[in-house]
């Protein structure tokens, strides 16, 4: 065994993790802007609101994110309208469409936890606001989108551990993020074992670093 | 459309393999998961500490990273060590018969299947998953059975058949529920390995038909309607099995 390699090579390391930690942020942060109204308009009333919103969770949650990634990202050339129009010069693109994959996964996952924590809401904190004469935009802004954001921590801080472990198929489409840069490593000095095992313990970091950044929000935010 | 009926037939043949590899790895992870349980709620410290680290490596590092690594460096680690193996029990015969010919005592090369690295991967890091979900229900099922079942007498073997283990399941069934969805989830990436799952096939199929998204999408179904029965499924065990504790 020889971990040298995995010294000299470290700037592939380095591109990697910078690659996952972007890649991974971006798309729990355009997941959050899918999910919130996602999880909130789930309990709609009017079948062709909720209708597409049941579909599209019920789709990405029922199938493999690998699988979502290769509709996306081999998928794409199939239509003739798609490979005309400007969006193609994204879609050849592998960043983008993990990008997007991601981002659709982690904002049906994430629109799950946030319909289960407004059905939660207490009753009397909604009545109390409700005698109070607000309106149903302000109820939802002031009282039950921050008292049920606070109370999805302990499952988001879940649904992020996933997306970080869910990010490392993005070395199969050819990006250089951990398991990518492993990947290289690996081509280049036939040393799997080594390749891998450095691979995999800086995702442990990255995932442990996220978990402590959880438990010290928990401890701010619900504790209190 | 009609391209997809052409590959009817392996991309079925497909989904079977995928499902193997989801239930032989659901019943490993199975019983990973009750002697992990086991392990951790036991008085010993060294069994407490083995499966503390266990299930920490196995929630720390991605599937993917995992199976890539017991499928290539797992195969290189047992080649290096039946290499030394052989060349140090030569050495050894060597010395009390000086005119041995080198033998090969053990394969001079172990090779392991996809098929065996995939179930192996996913049993073993759902099992850690199982782990949990076991110790959380071993620990709500009430101690007044337990002490009602040792004041009749019963051997701690008996009591964990008899009253432990059927109530435990019914409290753990949900958990195991979402793991086995998850895993389910999982099983594709045995295709990276190179398994002729439904997800390689299709890789395959749309390289020379040219139609990838219709291939992709085809599998995507199959496994919604994987998932569709297993929700249904254990929508229905869970509704059966909460009215007996009533």
């Amino acid at each position: 065994m020889d971990f040298s390699i995995i010294i000299n090579e470290y700037q592939f390391y380095l591109e990697g993790i910078w690659t996952t930690f972007w890649l991974v942020s971006f798309s729990l942060l355009l997941g959050l802007l899918i999910a919130i109204p996602a999880g909130i308009l789930h309990s709609s009333e009017k079948w062709w609101i909720k209708g597409p919103i049941w579909l599209y969770m019920y789709f990405f949650r029922g199938t493999p994110l690998l699988i979502q990634l290769f509709i996306i990202y081999y998928g794409a050339a199939q239509f003739e309208l798609l490979r005309e129009s400007w969006l193609w010069e994204y879609f050849q693109e592998a960043w983008f469409c993990a990008l997007l994959a991601f981002t659709l996964n982690t904002g049906a996952y994430t629109a799950e936890i946030v319909r289960g924590v407004i059905g939660n809401m207490p009753k009397g904190e909604l009545e109390a606001a409700k005698a109070y004469g607000m309106s149903a935009w302000q109820i939802l802004r002031r009282i039950t989108l921050p008292n049920s954001l606070r109370r999805a921590l302990p499952a988001y801080s879940n649904e992020v551990i996933f997306m970080i472990h869910g990010s490392a198929i993005a070395g199969v489409v050819t990006i250089v993020d951990i398991t990518g840069a492993a990947r290289v490593v690996n081509a280049r000095y036939y040393a799997p074992f080594e390749a891998y095992l450095a691979a995999g313990l800086l995702y442990m970091c990255l995932t442990f670093s996220v978990i402590y950044i959880f438990r010290q929000w928990e401890k701010r935010y619900l504790e209190s | 459309m009609h391209e997809l009926l052409n590959y009817q037939g392996i991309l079925f043949a497909g989904a079977w393999l995928t499902l193997q590899v989801a239930l032989l790895s659901l019943l490993l992870a199975l019983t990973l998961g009750l002697l992990g349980a086991l392990a951790k709620l036991s008085h010993s410290t060294c069994l407490k500490g083995i499966a503390t680290l266990y299930t920490t490596i196995i929630r720390g590092i991605p599937d993917l990273i995992l199976m890539l690594l017991i499928f290539f460096g797992g195969q290189m680690l047992i080649n290096d060590l039946s290499y030394n193996l052989n060349e140090w029990l030569n050495q050894f015969v060597t010395r009390f018969d000086p005119a041995h010919e080198w033998y090969s005592f053990l394969p001079d090369y172990i090779d392991i299947s996809p098929y065996f690295a995939g179930i192996m991967t996913i049993g073993f890091i759902f099992g850690a998953y199982m782990a949990e979900t076991f110790r959380g229900a071993y620990l709500s099922v009430e101690k007044g059975q337990l002490e009602a079942a040792t004041a009749y007498g019963m051997s701690k073997y008996k009591i964990f058949v008899r009253v432990m283990f059927p109530q435990m399941m019914r409290h753990a069934l949900p958990g195991i529920g979402n793991n086995w969805l998850v895993l389910l989830k999982t099983t594709s990436l045995v295709s990276i390995i190179g398994l002729q799952d439904m997800v390689k096939i299709a890789g395959d199929a749309s390289g020379s038909t040219q139609q990838p998204f219709t291939f992709y999408f085809a599998v995507a179904l199959i496994f919604l309607l994987f998932t569709s029965i297993s929700t249904t499924f254990l929508k229905w065990a869970e509704r059966k099995y909460t009215i007996k504790t009533r």
